[in-house]
């Protein structure tokens, strides 16, 4: 698996760090959010068999945060984007 | 037919050609007591003790594919209850006790080995935290001895000890009853003796929905017609979210590839399961002679049941630092399963909140060793609609209330535990 980093250009895997889900939402209030909503945020996931939205770290390169969309079946990556743009829900 | 040497010696006499099937292949029925769905080794454990521990019988297996496809038959076969966290340790501990007398349970030999587990350690703050890891199972009465490196050079040998070594050997934490077993047979013992009691294993029949009105479960949709249930339990590992989902579950799981390895045959080199301290790479020599490996996680979700190559490069390297002598090996096989990774690293075996419905998931890559356990305290809940006391602590609402079990210490992060 390749991903290919806006500012490096495709680089092999063993440079990325995986940060997981980016579908998920901070709580915007976070004094007001109840448990129910941190805990959904901190721990539940959709897990699904196909198209990933995520974050990978390029911690081996320009240490850039990245969200990708990947098939969690193929493998296949269809979109890498800069997160820093997307702050607060990438998912939204 | 109960397995006996009179048996061997009564069908050698005609030509082994009588033995009959190990399970009946029925049509499913219209309407359970109890459906479980999936028949992976959790799923027939189940099954078993239902039949066994609380005579419920009108029960049906449903198994989307054939029975010991799924990660029954993708571990490293290692059994253990090395663990840190007393929730853990004492539940594991229940597994290790069922599978010392299951052979003779089930009527199936499942080749249990207790060659000893070891767990290599390379610095004084990892051998500090095998110190603690021992008192921990001391204290639950578990038993860990402490070796130091002429200990551990006597037990495996084949390890680097040479003044080059990259991580040189300081000691180890052995515990003496931990082994292997033949995975295979733990899936084909359950089913045999869970049909042998009268329990419908029904293979091929794919669950595509679940029934559920007024907040109680009624039974599931499959590919074979609809099966009406009183009771549901969910115990598809690898598939825990889609199935959930069906349901109405959200769950706190990710689901990872881990990949294993094995060997060509060699002549035996190891005689007891091992853990490399400096990287994550465990160890165990087969029957056979192949020697059975397995590293880290690929570290991101994925369904595929294959790695990729960087973690391949990674064990190999973990591999020939370890054991130099291996360096020369040729892989006879290599393949993935999918690990359901909970969020703090421990299994769930919980209600729902569906009425009727149960689930049982989650289990990291420590499923095989629990398997006897998770299906004996799974069938309490069932039957009882009350968790067993060995794995209350496993529940969905820990979640929910902070009450995480987590053996690593890494935080809601499922690749890392």
């Amino acid at each position: 698996m390749r991903i290919t980093c806006p500012w490096c250009g495709p680089r092999p895997l063993s440079e990325f760090t995986y940060g997981g889900d980016a579908g998920k939402t901070r709580p915007k209030k976070l004094d007001k959010a109840s448990p129910d909503e941190w805990a959904d945020y901190v721990y539940l996931r959709e897990n699904p068999a196909g198209r990933h939205v995520e974050y990978w770290h390029h911690s081996g390169g320009c240490r850039s945060w990245l969200v990708v969309t990947r098939d969690t079946l193929s493998h296949e990556i269809s979109k890498t984007v800069l997160a820093y743009p997307l702050a607060g829900g990438a998912g939204s | 037919m109960r397995y006996s040497l009179g048996a061997i010696i009564r069908n050698a006499a005609t030509g082994h050609k009588h033995w009959p099937r190990q399970w009946r292949e029925p049509e499913p029925k219209k309407a359970y007591d109890i459906v479980l769905v999936g028949g992976g080794g959790h799923g027939l454990a189940t099954a078993y003790y239902l039949a066994r521990n609380h005579g419920l019988t009108n029960i049906a297996v449903l198994e989307k594919g054939y029975l010991g496809n799924g990660n029954i038959g993708r571990n490293t076969t290692i059994v253990r209850s090395n663990y840190l966290c007393p929730q853990n340790i004492q539940f594991y501990e229940h597994s290790l006790k069922l599978w010392e007398g299951l052979s003779q349970d089930l009527n199936y030999n499942v080749m249990l080995s207790q060659r000893g587990a070891l767990v290599v350690f390379h610095t004084p703050a990892q051998r500090d935290a095998a110190v603690r890891r021992g008192n921990s199972l001391r204290l639950n009465g578990v038993d860990a001895v402490l070796l130091d490196r002429a200990g551990v050079k006597k037990l495996a040998p084949a390890i680097d000890y040479s003044p080059t070594a990259r991580f040189p050997v300081l000691g180890g934490m052995l515990q003496p009853r931990g082994g292997s077993v033949r995975h295979d047979a733990v899936a084909w013992g359950f089913a045999r003796a869970a049909d042998a009691r009268g329990i419908d294993i029904i293979q091929n029949c794919e669950v595509t929905g679940f029934r559920i009105e007024k907040g109680r479960v009624r039974g599931v949709e499959t590919s074979r017609g609809s099966i009406m249930a009183k009771k549901v339990g969910i115990v598809v590992a690898g598939r825990s979210s889609l199935v959930g989902k069906m349901a109405g579950l959200r769950l706190p799981i990710e689901s990872h590839v881990l990949q294993c390895f094995v060997t060509e045959a060699v002549k035996p080199v190891l005689d007891t399961v091992v853990s490399f301290g400096a990287a994550h790479f465990s160890i165990v020599q087969s029957d056979k002679g192949g020697l059975v490996f397995n590293g880290d996680l690929d570290g991101y979700n994925s369904y595929a049941q294959r790695g990729n190559l960087a973690v391949v490069e990674n064990v190999a390297a973990s591999a020939a630092s370890f054991m130099p002598c291996m360096s020369r090996l040729r892989l006879l096989r290599h393949w993935g399963g999918i690990n359901d990774m909970t969020m703090d690293g421990s299994p769930i075996i919980t209600k729902t909140p569906v009425k009727g419905l149960f689930f049982n998931g989650g289990w990291c890559y420590g499923g095989f060793k629990a398997t006897p356990a998770s299906g004996w305290t799974f069938a309490y809940l069932i039957a009882n609609a009350e968790p067993h006391s060995l794995a209350s602590s496993f529940s969905l609402s820990r979640f929910e209330t902070g009450l995480v079990i987590n053996e690593s210490g890494t935080g809601p992060l499922p690749g890392t535990h």
